[in-house]
């Protein structure tokens, strides 16, 4: 492992020092973060080019329908009118995963959910863009809509998508081991059926994408909220079918993505192709029914589970197979699926496992991916029937955890590798900071405590297609102009990595956090970057960064020795002075010292400008069977939480006290951004088990595509949260840190519903757990 | 619909500005005035995204027509800050220091609404607090951070410290 990171510095070998970080570790505020707070800052909407015109999407009002015929003559004679468009204009499908590619800018020939573009207008100005979608007469033959994944793998006669069989997406299999006999040998078996629900990220901005096509150039520059400029400019470049070197896409702040983003928007396609029809600006911007209508949330699991124990409370194997509600479209699904699968593996020692999962098109809305994606759902499932299996031994729920508990330098059976691991720490720290011990059992009625674990990627080891380029590119240059420039795709979405890229740069380079240029992610000027998924960026672009900022040092290090008088070997730089690390002189006992301003004066006035670059690609390992390359990753973050709910009896609402948090994230580069991202992720997971579902009718109506019907948590639904870092450093990483915004959402849906088990004696197993379901479960207990 | 040209006190400027009686006071800001710190998350008055102040209470600029809102004193998040110097305002340095911003596309609401609360009570209760932004709507934060923004404004306040 060692090997793949070394990088071509003759002074790596004398840096003690590294560890004695100054920039890495400290709770920097976000650089961007004055030009949030005063309203400065530009999101996508807030931009307004000369002669812009504005765009709007017709949606289907039907979940599965055929369109016979689109008129939009009446539209097209409105005064303000530019352009019509429909699925003639778009034949050409896109996909984030490109070999199963089957969405569409707008529908061509059928829609297959609520809410599916068919047509599209660009006007003078919005109101004008609304009234002409008004006119325009579609003529749908209506067909029966599926929206339950278990009926739509028995309905073959009523295919959503031609060429997929009983509704089939994908399906696969993987054994490891011999799961069977070792179920057959095993002392208890648990076997248990799960559900888990249909949420949407609930980012506060809705997509927006201006495109700007030039006629006389043939370019396209196109502004759009999206986490994956990369993906999105090879899609765009399939469909409006022009070379990549066409496209510029720069992509503006993001408000909030979770994955959300993680897919190109049909206002991005549609913005493109209006755009390049009538030769002017077009902006799109969702209005909040369209994030629902377009989805590309969690998918909802029907999950089937046998788990077997030794008589120690080991666990000897698991089988797992999972019905998996996809909706209309591929999108991310079959990265999902086999990530369910790869979640079976850690944080706990499973030596057998089974999985049998089919991903199914329904009459809704796509799903795809969503923060801690595939983790959540098998997570929701297992952590509960761990607390079970505790139960049948006798012990506690912690005791059960340490002792099945994954540890640094672990293989899993899937050859994923961890090489660090404090989960233990995790588990213990949250543990004694809850008092859990002390309360788990002993609570009156109607008060409960729950623990649960849960880990995450830190990157992933595979490209969604065949590349064997690197995964992330940094780029930085030195000058006396601008000081520290860095150039990387790595996208912001809300989670900070500009901040946290600086700090990096700014620890190896030996200067300001404050003082490194982060320049926004442009496809035409910043490296290249996969994208923002799969708590990739702090890891891999660690990577690159510091490996770009030790070949400066290497240009640097020997004018910094030639004017220091000593060898190029014993230079090091912190605090924006090079200094000697033997040779001391002056009273004050400081060593031998130089500006860092001034040595890049003398190498520039020789060399200009100093740019370098460094690149970062995950290790891949041998033996992997079907779809088992997913859930790879170099390193993995972990998290365990305890919660403590006070159901009341009276309307059976769960209202969750408190819920404390210790994570392994490795050395955090900044704390405060890390304690964010823990309770952002402790939200998100606790909306989905008490509150957040998208309602379908039967006839596949979506029923609440409003934030006043989707219930997300308020201020007033947050229980008091104690995150806590544990001290770790993950020899592995650039600068021993790893993922932590993934990690913390995996334990919190099922240390809440144990946290309940506890409270009541009742085991619910379908989220979310409505005021309903609780009070039915009460009132059943006092029946008998 | 016939339009009309009105008068709006913006961060005490006098803006005149050509509406139809439909225009929202969000777009208005947003779009003619290009004051783009106030936000649309939703439209329809559900994310608390688009607050602004009016005679210095909180409200949603999404639900306002800009008809109704002429002669009134309304404030948004650029008109907070010490408007000679550019020196943030105190909650704003709060909120920045403390962490409470991620993607910070709710901060301008979030932000309005904890000055108007302070404005009118400035030693607020927790509950308060949560009562006053429970019209806001963040998805990234947990809020736990904008709590103790607003927390340790209120206290700095109380000390006479800002």
């Amino acid at each position: 492992m060692g090997k793949m990171y070394e990088v071509s510095n003759k002074y790596n070998n004398y840096k003690e020092y590294q560890r004695e970080f100054t920039e890495v570790g400290r709770s920097i505020p976000r650089l961007d973060g004055p030009a949030k707070v005063t309203g400065k800052v530009q999101y996508t909407d807030d931009l307004v080019l000369p002669r812009m015109a504005y765009g709007k999407i017709l949606r289907s009002p039907h979940a599965h329908a055929n369109i016979k015929s689109i008129d939009y003559s009446e539209a097209l004679k409105l005064d303000g009118v530019l352009a019509v468009i429909t699925g003639e204009d778009c034949p050409i499908p896109y996909g984030i995963v490109p070999h199963n590619a089957n969405e569409h800018a707008l529908a061509v020939g059928k829609v297959r959910n609520w809410g599916e573009g068919v047509a599209a207008v660009a006007a003078l100005d919005e109101a004008t863009a609304e009234k002409a979608l008004e006119l325009i007469k579609v003529e749908y033959e209506v067909l029966e809509a599926i929206v339950d994944p278990r009926e739509s793998v028995k309905r073959d006669d009523l295919r959503i998508h031609e060429n997929h069989p009983n509704n089939i997406a994908y399906e696969g299999t993987q054994v490891y081991g011999d799961p069977e006999k070792a179920l057959a040998e095993s002392d208890f078996i648990i076997e248990k059926e799960f559900y888990s629900s249909y949420v949407n990220h609930g980012f506060i901005e809705t997509q927006s994408a201006i495109s700007d096509f030039d006629p006389n150039t043939g370019k396209l520059h196109m502004y759009a909220t999206c986490q994956v400029p990369h993906y999105t400019h090879q899609q765009l470049a399939k469909v409006l079918e022009m070379p990549m070197n066409k496209i510029r896409i720069t992509v503006p702040l993001i408000g909030g993505g979770f994955g959300g983003k993680g897919v190109a928007s049909q206002a991005d396609f549609c913005s493109a192709l209006l755009s390049r029809k009538i030769g002017k600006p077009v902006k799109i911007t969702y209005e909040r029914s369209e994030v629902f209508a377009t989805n590309n949330g969690r998918h909802p699991c029907y999950m089937k589970f046998k788990m077997g124990f030794d008589k120690d409370g080991k666990i000897t194997a698991v089988d797992f197979n999972n019905l998996m509600d996809g909706g209309a479209y591929s999108g991310w699904g079959i990265v999902v699926l086999f990530y369910t699968a790869s979640m079976v593996h850690i944080p706990y020692m499973v030596p057998n496992v089974k999985f049998d999962g089919k991903r199914v098109f329904t009459n809704k809305p796509t799903c795809g991916a969503h923060r801690g994606l595939g983790g959540v759902q098998p997570r929701f499932a297992m952590e509960q029937m761990l607390d079970e299996a505790a139960e049948h031994f006798g012990m506690s729920p912690y005791e059960i955890r340490k002792l099945n508990a994954v540890e640094s330098g672990y293989t899993a059976k899937s050859m994923m590798y961890v090489p660090h691991s404090e989960y233990k720490k995790c588990l213990d720290e949250a543990v004694e900071k809850s008092g859990f011990l002390e309360k788990q059992g002993k609570l009156p009625y109607g008060k409960g405590i729950g623990i649960s674990g849960g880990y995450y990627i830190s990157g992933t080891s595979y490209t969604l297609y065949l590349s064997y380029k690197p995964h992330t590119v940094a780029t930085i240059k030195i000058d006396e102009e601008n000081g520290v420039t860095l150039f990387c795709g790595a996208t912001d979405i809300g989670q900070g990595v500009d901040t946290v890229m600086a700090q990096m740069a700014a620890e190896t380079l030996g200067v300001k956090t404050e003082d490194v240029k982060v320049i926004p992610r442009d496809t035409e000027i910043s490296t290249f970057d996969l994208g923002t998924f799969a708590s990739r960026l702090t890891f891999a672009t660690g990577w690159a960064i510091r490996q770009a900022a030790e070949k400066i040092n290497a240009e640097l290090f020997p004018v910094a020795a030639s004017i220091l008088k000593c060898r190029g070997d014993e230079i090091a730089v912190k605090d924006g002075y090079f200094y000697s690390i033997y040779e001391r002189e002056g009273k004050k006992g400081r060593n031998r010292e130089v500006l860092w301003t001034d040595v890049v004066t003398m190498y520039i006035e020789s060399n200009g400008p100093l740019t370098c670059s460094g690149q970062f690609t995950p290790p891949r390992r041998k033996g992997i069977q079907q779809g088992g390359n997913i859930g790879h990753s170099p390193t993995f973050g972990f998290s365990a939480q305890v919660a403590e709910v006070d159901i009341d009896l009276e309307t059976g609402k769960v209202n969750v006290v408190k819920i404390t948090e210790a994570g392994d994230c490795g050395q955090p580069i900044n704390p405060m951004s890390v304690e964010g991202q823990v309770h952002g992720s402790i939200q998100m997971g606790l909306g989905q088990a008490l509150y957040e579902e998208m309602q379908i009718a039967p006839d596949g109506r979506f029923l609440n595509p409003s934030l006043h019907d989707y219930k997300m948590p308020t201020i007033r639904d947050m229980p008091k949260i104690d995150a806590n870092i544990v001290e770790a450093y993950d020899p592995s990483a650039p600068y021993g840190g790893k993922e932590s915004g993934e990690g913390p959402i995996q334990p919190t849906a099922p240390a809440i519903f144990n946290a309940v088990y506890d409270a009541i004696g009742v085991r619910f197993t379908e989220m979310p757990l409505t005021p309903e379901k609780v009070l039915n479960a009460i009132k059943a207990q006092k029946a008998k | 619909m016939k339009k009309q040209i009105i008068k709006l006190d913006i961060n005490n400027q006098i803006y005149e500005v050509m509406v139809s009686p439909t225009d929202l006071l969000v777009d208005v800001i947003r779009k003619q005035i290009g004051l783009t710190g106030t936000k649309k998350g939703c439209g329809q008055g559900d994310c608390g995204a688009c607050t602004v102040l009016i005679d210095g209470k909180a409200q949603l600029s999404c639900l306002m027509l800009a008809i109704a809102s002429e002669g009134k004193k309304i404030t948004t998040i650029e008109g907070i800050a010490n408007q000679e110097t550019g020196e943030l305002h105190p909650l704003q340095q709060s909120f920045l220091d403390h962490g409470a911003v991620q993607c910070g596309f709710c901060s301008p609401g979030m932000i309005l609404s904890s000055k108007a609360l302070i404005d009118e009570n400035p030693q607020p209760t927790e509950e308060d607090i949560k009562h006053a932004l429970e019209g806001n709507l963040c998805r990234c934060t947990g809020y736990v951070l904008i709590l103790e923004a607003v927390e340790s404004y209120v206290e700095a306040l109380s000390k006479g410290e800002v």
